[in-house]
Order: C-alpha cells, then sequence, then structure tokens
C-alpha cells in the first residue's frame, strides 16, 4: 500500500449526555501506519470520541468508521470482524479480576481462536515478554502494580497482532520512569509490528515524544490535526494555553449564570 | 400547583424507571436466549466451562446450607403441625401436610431465596464491579458480547440448579419432619417417609418445580440487570448488591402467591 488508505474515518460526529452536547461535529482521519495522539484537557471530549470509535456508543448523528466498516450500519458479524483487528488498552487496565494475568492476555486468543492451549500459552506469554512481564502470567491483576497492569493489559490488547491499537492514557497515575518506558514501548510496538496507533493523552510530554501527528480537541471541537511541529507553532490561543499550561480565563455570560444559579433542575 | 406538579413528577419518573427497568431485564433475558441457541453460528458461542463454572458456583457450592435450611425448615414445620393438628385429633395428616407444604411451597421457596441472597447478589456484584472497572467495555470491544460472556452462562446455569436444589430441599425438609414426627406418630422415619411418597403426587412436585424455574429467571435478570446499571464507583457497586437481593425476594414472594393461585384454581 502506497497511497495513505486512512484506518479511521470519523465524519460529522455529534454526542449528547442528556442536554450538554459533548461533541461539535467532529471530522477526523488516521491513516495507516502513524501514530496519532489526541490531546486535551479533562472535559474536552477525548473520552467521549474514544468510545465512538471503539463503537462503545452509538453516534447521534455523523459516521465512524474503522476499516471502511460504518459502525453504526455494521451487521453483528461485522462488528466482530473489526474488533478483532483492534487492540484497546483502558486507562484503568480493565484486566478481568477473576482470571490470571495470563488468562487476561490469551483470552482474544481463547475466543476468537481455534488454536491449541500450548500455542495459546506460547502466545500470550511471549506477548507478556514483549511488555517485560515475562514470568508474571500466573499472578492475579490486584497482585501487580499499576504500571504493570498497564503493560499487563497492552499486552492483551495486542495478542491477536491487531493493525490498530487504541491507547487511553498510557501515562495517567503513573510515575514518571515508567511512562516513559510506556511511551518507548508503544513507538517500538509501531516500527517491529506496523501498528497504527491512537493515544488519548493529555500528557504533554508523551505527546510530544511518541506522536506523528497531534489532534487537539476542546470543548468538543477540533481546534488543529498536524504534526507535532505544526502544533508547537500554532497559534491558536486555546492550543498555546494548552501547551504552556496557563489557566483558562472564563467568560461569564451573566445570563447563563443567574440561569444556572435558580434554575430548580438544572 | 408546584407542591403538587413534584410529588406527580417524582411518581411519573419512578414509574418510567420501573418500565424502563423491566424492559431492560426482558431484552437481556431475550439476548441471553439467542446467545445460546444460535450464538455459535455468530461466532459468539455460550461456553461449557463457563455454564459449569457458574453450576458450581451456584448449585454444588449452596448445597450445604440448603442442606441446612431445608432440614431446619421441614423440622420446624413437623414441630408446628404436630402441635396444631393434635388440638383435632389429627396427627396422622401431619404426613400429608408436611409433604404438600414442603413440596408445594417451602422448598422452592427457601431455596430460591437463599440462592437470590447468594448467587443473585453475587452476580450484581460481580458485573457491577466489571462495568466500574470498564472491564464490561475491555470485553466488549475484545469482541465478547458482553450478556454472552456473562449472563448467558449464569442464566442457564441458574436454571439447571435452582430447581436441582429445590428437589434437594424437598428430600432434606421431608427427611427433617420425619426425624421429629416419626417418634410422635409412634412409626419409624422409614415408614413415615414410605407414607409420604405414596401421599405425594407429581402434580405436588412439578408446582414447586415450576416455580422455581421462575424464580431461577427472575434471579439472574434482577441480578444481572442491576449489576449492569451501576454507576457511581464502589458506592453504587453496593448499593446495587443490596438492590438486586431486596428486588429478588420482593418479586419471589410475590410471584410465589401469584402461581399458587393460579395452580391451585
Amino acid at each position: 500500500m502506497n497511497a495513505p488508505v486512512p484506518l479511521i474515518e470519523v465524519e460529522q460526529l455529534e454526542a449528547w449526555y442528556g442536554r450538554r452536547r459533548v461533541l461539535h461535529g467532529v471530522d477526523f482521519a488516521v491513516n495507516a501506519g502513524e501514530i496519532r495522539v489526541i490531546m486535551g484537557g479533562s472535559g474536552s471530549g477525548k473520552s467521549t470520541l474514544l468510545r465512538h470509535l471503539l463503537g462503545l456508543q452509538r453516534p447521534v448523528s455523523g459516521r465512524v468508521k474503522l476499516f471502511g466498516v460504518d459502525l453504526r450500519e455494521a451487521s453483528e458479524r461485522a462488528l466482530l470482524d473489526v474488533r478483532k483487528r483492534i487492540g484497546v488498552s483502558f486507562q484503568g487496565g480493565a484486566l478481568l479480576t477473576s482470571l490470571t494475568v495470563g488468562e487476561n492476555v490469551a483470552l482474544p486468543l481463547r475466543e476468537h481462536t481455534t488454536l491449541d492451549e500450548s500455542t495459546i500459552r506460547i502466545m500470550s506469554r511471549l506477548k507478556l515478554e514483549v511488555v517485560n512481564l515475562g514470568g508474571f502470567q500466573d499472578l492475579m491483576p490486584s497482585q501487580l502494580s499499576g504500571g504493570m497492569v498497564k503493560r499487563a493489559a497492552l499486552a492483551r490488547a495486542i495478542v491477536m497482532d491487531p493493525r490498530l491499537l487504541f491507547f487511553d492514557e498510557p501515562s495517567a497515575g503513573l510515575d514518571p520512569v515508567v511512562s516513559a518506558e510506556l511511551d518507548e514501548l508503544i513507538l517500538r510496538l509501531r516500527d517491529a509490528l506496523r501498528m497504527t496507533i491512537v493515544v488519548v493523552t493529555h500528557e504533554l510530554e508523551s505527546a510530544f515524544k511518541i506522536a506523528d501527528t497531534i489532534t487537539v480537541l476542546d470543548q468538543g471541537n477540533i481546534l488543529t490535526t498536524g504534526t507535532v511541529a505544526a502544533v508547537r507553532a500554532s497559534d491558536n490561543e486555546r492550543i498555546q494555553d494548552l501547551l504552556n499550561r496557563r489557566p483558562r480565563e472564563v467568560q461569564v455570560d451573566a445570563d447563563a449564570y443567574l440561569k444556572r444559579l435558580t434554575e430548580e433542575e438544572a | 400547583m408546584n407542591a403538587l406538579a413534584r410529588p406527580l413528577g417524582d411518581l411519573g419518573r419512578a414509574t418510567l424507571g420501573a418500565f424502563a427497568g423491566v424492559g431492560y431485564a426482558a431484552m437481556l433475558l431475550l439476548e441471553a436466549c439467542y446467545y445460546v441457541f444460535a450464538g455459535w453460528r455468530i461466532g459468539q458461542p455460550v461456553r461449557i466451562a463457563a455454564v459449569a463454572r457458574q453450576m458450581r458456583e451456584i448449585g454444588a457450592n449452596a448445597l450445604p446450607i440448603v442442606a441446612l435450611l431445608g432440614f431446619t425448615v421441614g423440622l420446624m414445620l413437623g414441630i408446628q403441625f404436630i402441635a396444631s393438628l393434635s388440638e383435632f385429633g389429627a396427627q396422622s395428616q401431619v404426613v400429608v401436610a408436611v409433604a404438600k407444604s414442603v413440596t408445594r411451597e417451602f422448598g422452592a421457596l427457601i431455596t430460591a431465596i437463599l440462592v437470590a441472597g447468594r448467587s443473585g447478589s453475587a452476580l450484581a456484584a460481580r458485573i457491577g464491579s466489571m462495568s466500574v472497572s470498564q472491564e464490561v467495555d475491555a470485553l466488549a470491544v475484545i469482541g465478547i458480547e458482553p450478556v454472552r460472556y456473562l449472563v448467558a452462562p449464569a442464566l442457564v446455569a441458574m436454571l439447571v440448579m435452582l430447581p436441582a436444589l429445590t428437589i434437594f430441599a424437598n428430600a432434606v425438609a421431608i427427611f427433617g419432619a420425619a426425624l421429629y414426627s416419626a417418634p410422635a406418630l409412634n412409626v419409624t422415619p422409614t415408614a413415615y417417609l414410605l407414607q409420604t411418597m405414596s401421599l405425594l403426587s407429581t402434580g405436588d412436585l412439578w408446582q414447586g418445580l415450576s416455580k422455581s424455574v421462575v424464580f431461577a429467571v427472575l434471579i439472574t435478570l434482577i441480578g444481572v440487570s442491576t449489576g449492569f446499571s451501576v454507576s457511581g464507583g464502589a458506592e453504587g457497586v453496593g448499593r446495587a448488591t443490596t438492590r438486586s437481593v431486596v428486588l429478588s425476594i420482593c418479586w419471589i414472594i410475590v410471584v410465589d402467591m401469584v402461581f399458587s393461585f393460579f395452580l391451585n384454581r
């Protein structure tokens, strides 16, 4: 494949929580082989965007396509096919607490392949080695530290050799060394396994280190999408606020303010 | 006006919520059945190993406590019937009274209440904490339908094990009653049990068993639906667990009454 084919296409995606609009007609595309970082402060809608990309939430309007398959209109079979080709590492790891680390990593193989038990065991141990957790397969998730849980979750996410990997807040709650290690790991995965990787984060340092391109979200709007250098050089005020850790200047709308204070069912 | 509007509004919301809850549970039931019968065709098979694990948790592990409670209830019924029937000099009717009340009513009811407390709450807690920690989402994106993986095995296991436990409870309860009543009636326990067998009709057993099948569906659905609708972290999980037990027991007793009414017309 010479011409870049977008693996992810999002068109005019809208999302609402009750009366609050969380995403305002978001458009974006991710090409094969790139590491895209979706960046934004808390409440910017990045988690909501991720949930839509994963097909966990149905769009109110707009489209989300992975590998050219429209998630809203896909049949159950087609959706399952898409899901076999993606891997997701959740913010808290989301390892199944009733299974050992090894069983967690082996779970996608057990469910989606007909490989025999010893092959599954070898493959899952191999992925644990990739994330430097060799020998930890018999522990329960509760016995692991925060960084180890994230790495184990990453091992589970890549066990099916997905073409597309989603990573939610890789460095949240981790010490700088561990989070730097995770960043290295993400880069290695792209280089060694040719994965397309989407990382959602609010950590600037890690974002700049791993990203090929960055999408900046703010209050449900995409401010910009571009290379690291382009984002750094952007003259958009909100982006510069985010980059320089400047507090937002909140403009108060007097009418709306009064309404919020006095309304009975806010 | 406002004073009236608010409680009315609350009532309306609560009613809507209740209907939504019933609808949600019904949808879960349909989906679970779909995966049990046709899941393998769309790559979502319900694993026998998962069903077996649930059967062990719901059924086998509950045997000691079901035995204890069944025995105690049997003993209690023996004591009460001997005492009250002897007022009319009708002690000999104890055998039939115990046999029918246990098989038609108490065996199924006691077992269901116990399983609701043990396994219904466990389902709610497990699924609740899984949704809080994004494990349910993780299952979905791995391509494992949460209903297929979490609900269907529990439903199948409950449908097999609750009737099985009910039969077991019936037997233990009648045995308990025999131990107390036989000496009071001047017969041997064996003779008591043989008489019970001759007095019981299959209809009596079916009444209890058919109820236990309905209870099984109720316990599973209430457990899993409260579990899936957990929000608000660990506290939410605790609330859901309590709620599932209270709801299950209320529904079990109400449904029991309704069934008894229709089955004995």
